[in-house]
């Protein structure tokens, strides 16, 4: 097992005929997900990478039955296609895009959530159950099927975690990156949840960074309701206050969101904070 | 993105919320003129920057007749704020204020929605009372597919207001105010104080509007009232390059793909006692163009004494990263010494590029950075 995806996931791409949803479309099939089919209007009867294109996303889903969607259309559309897999019945959607407007999420949440779907992202590079299906931008040459959850706010340094825990043998169950925007779907709380009822995870590494409150919230939570072995990392601890690090999230605003209140929330309750990537698969293993 | 109190009033205005009458003055003399315009002997000068504290520190003064007014306005311009130099300032009427109230609308990580914060204790510092005193702060969540109806903003004014026709009044108000945040991509939208004044009018003299910047591109009206300081002008530039850039002043400049790992990398070298020049992330796909500019960028900075550059192959693919580091130090001729990490997607074809050049290569994070900290220790000047 592993948490909301695996060989069963049926996925299509919105933005399929666009530059990154093609090349994303092939990596992904590549690695055996099922991409069963894609969306750009005004496009269908074209294939990408011999995956069928609808105009719709409703078409796509009646004609294929999926039930996970991954988005690469640009920022301002990003909005409409979230609340369109939403509405045509997709249940797990994950955007891709970046710089999508925050009150455009507030509401493509809101919606998503009335549908009963879950979202992922925006901003994020989707998630990947190593040996089963990769939905979204993650390189799959340093992941390793295994029994360590990973939860993150970030993608590069996601992959830079992984690829400590993969040199160290420690292979992965599923690896999701929330997203590093202020307004994301899944988070925290949501995953950590996930992970402590998969019977197929046995650890879990959560990546935070400066910004917002999640992390010290994560930490509540698992000191109240996680029994599996976790280990922390938190980025941003030379980030200036008031300065936004890339990530439209990462932003210390009037002295709250800092890295060290994050690292003594984890501490406090007995989660130990690694100080470089290096440390967490020593952590890791001295927790199991 | 930040705009001054008087550009968030004529927004108020445009969206019918009640401000005092008050003129954006940039000399003296306009401000005589302008006083001359405004229906009230006693006028407030308030200094425009894009800053808080402006009135702990002498940036707001009251004038009761024309020589008080003459003073404070050439004491206000031209007057340093937080390192922000007034060039403008508000000439307002004065209110008689009988009581001050909080209210704001701002997007709240938690509930993903916007909301709606009121308070009694109006012209405070507010996060000074939410941390004090948080049970005197009410909390709203707006579902966006419905907006404020008349029964929500009744309900949060009447946290705020007995008389019912005070109310009235302030519900109106409330609901203004969110029109505004939504239809401007607002990120904040704060009233501190709203006013009830000794007239029983409800006022709102002074104004705050932040704008989210993923949302400028369709509010070029707002967008235009950008006033970058130098440093954000560094910044913006690095933006329209596609990267993101934030100056922090010490040794060894940075250049990695991706926010999160910019960071840890930040973190690494002060962790191995180095100090970094600047958070620097060049973004996912990353062309030769981009890497150039990027280190364009690092030497333009004249404290760094060692690059650092990062790199974590995933949709950036570590031949390209290569090929334009090559195609930079053919343009750019500098002794500044270059330590690069390269894994990921194309890592091998990567390194093979470099290998007859004077970079210093290392496979990991924490080589990489170890060898650029001692290499800014040798380069101490």
């Amino acid at each position: 097992m592993s948490i909301l995806i695996d060989k069963s996931t049926k996925l299509i791409v919105q933005g399929i005929t666009g530059r990154d949803g093609g090349f994303h479309t092939s990596k992904m099939k590549e690695y055996g997900t099922n991409v069963v089919g894609g969306t750009s209007p005004g496009k269908a009867g074209e294939f990408v990478d011999d995956v069928p294109v609808f105009n719709t996303v409703r078409d796509a889903v009646n004609k294929t039955g999926a039930d996970t969607s991954v988005i690469f259309v640009p920022a301002p559309f990003a909005k409409d296609a979230m609340m369109e897999a939403a509405d045509s019945g997709i249940k797990l959607i994950v955007c891709i895009t970046e710089g999508v407007p925050t009150l455009d999420v507030v509401e493509a949440h809101s919606f998503i959530k009335s549908k009963g779907a879950s979202l992922i992202g925006p901003n994020c590079p989707g998630l990947m159950s190593p040996g089963k299906s990769l939905v979204g931008i993650m390189p799959s040459m340093v992941f390793m099927e295994g029994r360590t959850g990973v939860i993150s706010r970030s993608g590069t340094l996601t992959y830079e975690v992984v690829y400590n825990l993969t040199e160290n043998g420690i292979g992965q169950s599923t690896a999701i990156g929330v997203g590093g925007d202020p307004v994301v779907g899944l988070y925290y709380i949501e995953l950590l949840k996930m992970f402590e009822n998969d019977p197929e995870t046995d650890s879990i590494v959560l990546i935070g960074e400066i910004g917002g409150d999640a992390e010290e919230q994560a930490a509540e939570y698992i000191k109240n309701h996680i029994t599996k072995p976790v280990v922390a990392f938190i980025a941003g601890q030379q980030a200036p206050p008031g300065k936004q690090m890339g990530h439209a999230g990462a932003i210390i605003s009037s002295g709250s969101g800092t890295a060290a209140e994050k690292i003594a929330a984890f501490e406090a309750v007995g989660v130990p904070v690694a100080k470089e990537p290096k440390e967490i698969p020593q952590l890791l293993l001295s927790r199991k | 993105m930040k705009i001054h109190e008087y550009q968030a009033k004529e927004m108020f205005s445009t969206y019918g919320i009640p401000v005092e009458q008050s003129i954006v003055c940039r000399s003296v003399e306009d401000a005589v003129k302008a006083y001359s315009r405004i229906d009230s002997q006693k006028v407030i000068v308030k200094a425009q920057v894009h800053t808080g504290g402006r009135g702990k520190a002498g940036g707001v003064k009251l004038a009761n007749d024309e020589i008080e007014l003459r003073r404070h306005a050439a004491a206000i311009l031209g007057m340093d704020i937080k390192g922000f130099r007034v060039d403008r300032i508000l000439v307002g009427q004065a209110v008689n204020i009988a009581k001050e109230y909080y209210v704001s609308y701002v997007i709240d990580r938690r509930s993903k929605s916007a909301i709606l914060m009121l308070s009694k204790e109006g012209g405070m510092d507010i996060e000074q009372v939410a941390k004090e005193t948080p049970e005197k702060i009410h909390k709203f969540a707006i579902d966006p597919l419905v907006g404020v109806p008349d029964y929500l903003a009744r309900e949060a004014a009447f946290k705020l207001f007995d008389d019912v026709n005070q109310v009235r009044k302030a519900a109106v108000i409330i609901q203004k105010l969110y029109k505004l945040f939504v239809e401007t991509d607002a990120s904040l939208a704060e009233i501190n104080p709203l006013v009830l004044t000794q007239e029983e009018e409800i006022i709102a003299i002074d104004a705050k509007m932040t704008f989210d910047d993923n949302a400028l591109f369709r509010h070029p009206k707002i967008a235009a009232l950008n006033e970058p300081t130098e440093e954000e002008k560094k910044e913006l530039f690095a933006k329209s390059k596609g990267f993101s850039y934030v100056h922090l002043g010490g040794e060894i400049g940075c250049m990695v793909n991706g926010a999160g790992l910019a960071m840890a990398t930040m973190d690494i070298i002060k962790l191995y006692g180095g100090n970094p020049a600047n958070f620097l992330d060049i973004g996912g796909s990353s062309s030769p163009t981009k890497v150039i500019e990027a280190m364009k960028l690092l030497l333009s900075d004249k404290n760094v004494r060692v690059v650092l550059i990062n790199i974590f192959g995933g949709i950036t693919r570590c031949d390209d990263v290569a090929k334009g580091l090559l195609e930079a130090f053919d343009q750019i001729k500098s002794d500044v010494p270059v330590v690069i990490r390269l894994t990921g997607t194309n890592e091998k074809e990567g390194r093979a590029l470099l290998k007859d050049t004077d970079l210093h290569v290392a496979k990991t994070m924490s080589k990489a950075t170890r060898i650029a900290v001692e290499l800014a220790e040798q380069h101490q000047i």
